[in-house]
């Protein structure tokens, strides 16, 4: 498995300068309780009107979450050269981008699905619900951050991103963001949450295929030097 | 050279592109306004009015060729994108970029002349309706495109970088569309569907027919213009755009 080396580091580099600050690894968490703490308080803090709104809200919250951590996935490898060493290199790119997708997953799609129950626990989410919550949001953010990555790769060389990266990213969050609160909606209502999760399942699949190319390509274009 | 061929790579030449820009304009421009005067004349004042909505249906001469004409210019869009990302075709790159404003503006009016239509219709300027859900959406993708191209310094870059934008749009948008259609049923059950295409009367039917030839034209011409100028911009160092100004001609 010698040829997979130069992706299996990247990974591993991402985690380990993840973990070295761990401060920044709970800001996501810390914001989307902020987040949840402005929604408890606009509406009123009952469980009665919590509880109903309280799936969507953590799906608005976690995509949100994510979407924060975008701006920094590609930034620090375009300052201190990295990204230029990657495409002079003879590593694939899309290889790589393997490698970084996987790695923000880990850290920002695992630990917000982990940290979910703690957000269900403040929004008196229906016990209930909570299974097929945590399951859409482990898949759904997958899928997410294959959109952010594309978004990332696109803005990597300018010199601000921020509302851009919205422009771009949120309008193809939509489809998962309607599948993966339509399973927990189908619960909701006493039925199967099947069709939604494989659909949310088939749309992560895709995502996963082409995103990554997409990523490479984008970051080509950004190191052409103009004619 | 097959003179055909030929034709088609001289066009990738900027001079030349430019020269037959300015000649074709009027060829597009002038039908595109009589055929729009003609089925706007038609459509609001010699069809006869609907027996169920009465005059508000009129409003579909000018929504319907705009929403066929957003959805068109999208992917017309990401075909220039594709050519510009594989051929590195200067042009082309001007004609995806000059698509998206156009675009845009046809997908702003769809969205407009749909909410006034839902006001006596519907009985709301909003309804979270699949069709106008997935038109919202196409409106931001225009504006992604719009913007990423527009934040590069480089001109070139920033078109080839929205040209891999348009392309993920051209592959969501067929997803986005299922998907807003798959949550709408999901939440209510039946959508209001009054225009089905066989249920058209012929005489409501060609005054239709003009205006989206109607928006076609003017669509090229638009494209054309867009071209001309955003060329101009771009090789405005080149001897032949100095030589063009100076004497006034190509």
């Amino acid at each position: 498995m010698n040829h997979l080396r130069p992706y299996t580091a990247l990974l591993e580099r991402d985690l380990r300068l993840a973990f070295r600050r761990r401060a920044d690894l709970l800001m996501p968490l810390g914001f989307a309780v902020l987040v949840v703490l402005l929604f408890g308080i606009a509406l009123g803090g009952t469980p009665e009107r919590l509880a109903p709104v309280a799936a969507p809200v953590i799906w608005v919250t976690v995509l949100l979450a994510g979407f924060l951590s975008l701006d920094g996935l590609f930034r620090p490898d375009v300052e201190d050269g990295t990204l230029d060493q990657w495409l002079a290199g003879s590593s694939s790119i899309v290889g790589l981008m393997y490698g970084k997708a996987l790695a923000h997953w880990f850290l920002y799609g695992v630990g917000m699905t982990l940290s979910t129950p703690l957000l269900a626990m403040l929004l008196n989410l229906p016990v209930d619900l909570l299974p097929v919550m945590l399951i859409a949001l482990g898949i759904g953010t997958l899928g997410a951050t294959q959109i952010g990555l594309i978004a990332a790769a696109l803005t990597a060389r300018l010199r601000r991103s921020g509302i851009l990266l919205a422009l771009i990213v949120m309008p193809l969050y939509l489809p998962l963001l309607i599948f993966g609160s339509g399973a927990v909606d189908a619960v909701r209502l006493g039925e199967s949450p099947r069709a939604a999760l494989l659909l949310l399942a088939a749309q992560t699949v895709l995502l996963l295929t082409l995103a990554p190319p997409a990523a490479a390509a984008a970051l080509r274009i950004g190191s052409e030097n103009p004619p | 050279m097959n003179p055909v061929f030929r034709w088609f790579h001289q066009l990738g030449s900027p001079p030349y592109f430019y020269r037959f820009a300015t000649r074709a304009l009027p060829w597009f421009g002038i039908p595109a306004l009589l055929l729009a005067a003609v089925g706007l004349y038609l459509g609001l004042l010699k069809v006869p009015a609907d027996y169920l909505q009465g005059d508000s249906f009129r409003i579909m001469y000018i929504h319907v060729p705009s929403a066929w004409m957003s959805m068109f210019i999208y992917v017309l869009m990401a075909v220039y994108g594709a050519i510009a990302l594989i051929w590195r075709i200067k042009i082309t790159e001007i004609l995806f970029l000059a698509c998206a404003p156009i675009g845009a503006m046809f997908t702003a009016i769809t969205l407009i002349t749909g909410m006034l239509w839902g006001k006596p219709t519907w009985g709301a300027y909003w309804v979270w309706d699949a069709r106008l859900t997935s038109e919202l959406v196409l409106l931001f993708l225009y504006f992604g495109v719009m913007a990423l191209a527009s934040a590069y310094d480089d001109l070139r870059q920033g078109a080839r970088a929205a040209a891999v934008l348009a392309l993920v749009g051209v592959v969501n948008i067929p997803i986005i569309h299922f998907s807003v259609q798959w949550w709408n049923t999901l939440h209510q059950g039946e959508t209001v569907r009054i225009f089905g295409k066989s249920s058209i009367d012929g005489s409501m039917l060609w005054p239709l027919l003009i205006m989206a030839l109607a928006t076609k034209l003017y669509f090229i011409f638009a494209l054309l213009l867009r071209a001309r100028g955003s060329l101009l911009e771009q090789e405005r160092g080149k001897q032949w755009v100095r030589d063009m100004l100076v004497r006034g001609r190509a």
